[in-house]
């Protein structure tokens, strides 16, 4: 392992990021007071309070959640793609690292950017609602491992992807739609039967059910569920990933 | 012990395609070699293999002693690679990617031998634009830079001078020689052959993945090399006297010039013989010139040779 190869790699990504502050930062904080205003103070008064939490603050944990994973992916996938794409892979191909210290490098960076976001996010709700987080330290970890494990199916993603538009296919076809339906704006327990047995197919529901308990200590499925479901989903991307690494797909002919 | 060592090495693509044909070459310390092939002969996928960008499908590479493979770490430190095509991230800025690459190869950060290397290519001035602002000759420097930005004794330049204008040839000839000056190990294909007869010492042809002969460069064109003479005639001529058949004489410029080529290295020339013979046949000379056959001659012979 070299330690300065990943501290290089990582900053490399990471001052693409700074390079393109407005986008990467502002965006997202302008996107999410929009669903507030929305959301929140519009459609928001008219609804009662969910699962006992008036909805303002009902649909935080659920946001930061979209956020972050959208970011993650996005980010994770594209910080990988775009040397391929530009031929600038080379690089890390003929220098002494490893696939292990690239994608420690390419998922860390691409994690960091979804955290600092989710954070921002969360600051931003602060002005909408009034928010009391009970289980901060569980909220950090379900966030921390939501930005790792997204970051990790990113990546994975971005090596598989050979052209921008199948860059985008996943996102778009599988991961956005898990997220909308996955509870982040609703409880799925307000669901018909045959959807709410559906839903809990979803794994997405277990990540926001989890991340939502630490703030209300209320959740729609065991959070001992949720914590096994996200160090699954973590595990599942890991050894995809390190398949990748073994034989060389899609990166090294 | 070679610096480089190329051992039976095969390369079959996914699509199978079989790019290398069992390539064994060594490379000694401190040459430039010039490996020289038309295109899709094979040069790229053997620079690829020995630098990691390719797996062999069969045989062994090792640098510096080390397996390109099993002990890649330490291979791979010795080595930088100056690739093909212009490869750059188009907004990064080009001192930030050079102080990149060293990192990458888990250097320690310099920002004085970081200027060392882009004052060397000329680039000092240019450290703070962004890849996209450079012209493609400067962008070729850039690579270059990041080649050497973690001091590799063993360099491959992948066509170098491919598209870039003839002075900025010759300056990237003179960084050539300066490196090997500093005892670094050069690697370079092309299918220039002006380029590798001016600065390589040793000539390797690759063709089909397969490589048709490693030589000394001056011992190669001493041994394989023809000259010609040409003979400039005071009156053309349609057709040849008699006497002078046997020679092998082209007829040329509208009759005026007599084309005769011979071999350096043989016993005897023929020229005398045929300038007598000439003078007999009362064919009267205006001019006499001789060309030693360049290594273009020599490289199309041999390709043609093995089709």
């Amino acid at each position: 392992m070299s330690p300065t190869a990943i501290w290089t790699m990582y900053l490399f990504e990471m001052s693409r990021f700074f390079r393109s502050l407005v986008q990467s930062l502002i965006s997202p904080v302008i996107s999410t007071s929009l669903y507030f205003v929305v959301f929140g103070a519009a459609i928001g008064r008219s609804i009662e309070e969910m699962d006992g939490i008036p909805y303002g603050a009902f649909i935080v944990p659920g946001l930061v959640m979209l956020s972050v994973m959208t970011q993650a992916v996005s980010n994770g996938s594209f910080g990988i793609y775009f040397p391929k794409f530009m031929g600038t892979i080379y690089e890390q191909l003929s220098a002494p690292v490893s696939f292990l210290e690239i994608v420690i490098a390419y998922a860390g960076a691409a994690s960091t950017k979804a955290l600092l976001i989710g954070v921002i996010i969360l600051g931003t709700s602060t002005f909408f609602v009034d928010l009391h987080i009970q289980h901060p330290a569980m909220a950090a970890a379900f966030l921390l491992l939501t930005c790792i494990s997204f970051s990790l199916m990113g990546f994975i993603i971005g090596i598989w992807a050979e052209s921008f538009e199948q860059l985008q296919l996943v996102p778009l076809l599988i991961i956005t739609p898990l997220v909308f339906l996955g509870g982040s704006f609703y409880s799925i327990s307000l669901l018909p039967g045959i959807w709410h047995t559906i839903s809990l197919f979803n794994p997405v529901v277990y990540l926001v059910s989890g991340f939502r308990w630490s703030f209300f200590g209320t959740a729609e499925v065991p959070v001992g569920l949720s914590l096994m479901a996200i160090a699954a989903f973590t595990a599942l991307c890991l050894v995809v990933i390190w398949r990748i690494f073994q034989t060389g797909w899609r990166i090294r002919q | 012990m070679p610096i480089v060592s190329v051992q039976d090495v095969t390369k079959t693509y996914a699509t199978g395609f079989q790019a290398l044909k069992g390539v064994s070459l060594d490379i000694e310390e401190g040459e430039i070699l010039a490996l020289l092939g038309p295109n899709g002969a094979g040069k790229t996928t053997l620079i690829s293999s020995i630098c990691g960008i390719t797996r062999p499908s069969s045989g062994r590479i090792l640098v510096g002693g080390h397996d390109v493979v099993t002990d890649y770490r330490r291979a791979r430190k010795l080595i930088g690679l100056v690739p093909q095509e212009l490869n750059l991230e188009p907004f990064a800025p080009v001192g930030p990617a050079v102080a990149f690459s060293r990192g990458l190869f888990g250097m320690r950060r310099d920002p004085a031998k970081v200027e060392e290397v882009l004052r060397q290519l000329s680039l000092w001035d240019k450290r703070k634009n962004r890849m996209r602002e450079l012209s493609g000759g400067m962008k070729r420097r850039v690579l270059i830079a990041k080649a050497l930005a973690h001091e590799p004794r063993v360099l491959f330049l992948d066509e170098p001078t491919a598209g870039v204008d003839v002075e900025l040839r010759r300056d990237m000839w003179n960084v050539v020689a300066e490196l090997k000056k500093q005892g670094v190990t050069i690697i370079l294909t092309t299918h220039y052959i002006e380029e590798a007869e001016a600065i390589a010492d040793r000539i390797a042809v690759i063709n089909g993945g397969r490589i048709l002969l490693v030589e000394d460069k001056a011992r190669l064109m001493a041994q394989m090399g023809r000259k010609n003479l040409s003979v400039h005639l005071r009156e053309p001529v349609t057709e040849l006297p008699a006497c002078l058949d046997g020679y092998g004489l082209e007829i040329c410029n509208e009759g005026r010039t007599l084309s005769y080529s011979y071999d350096t290295k043989s016993d005897g020339t023929g020229i005398t013989r045929l300038l007598s013979d000439l003078h007999d046949a009362g064919l009267s000379m205006r001019d006499l010139d001789t060309r030693q056959s360049s290594l273009e001659d020599i490289f199309v012979d041999l390709v043609k040779e093995h089709a």
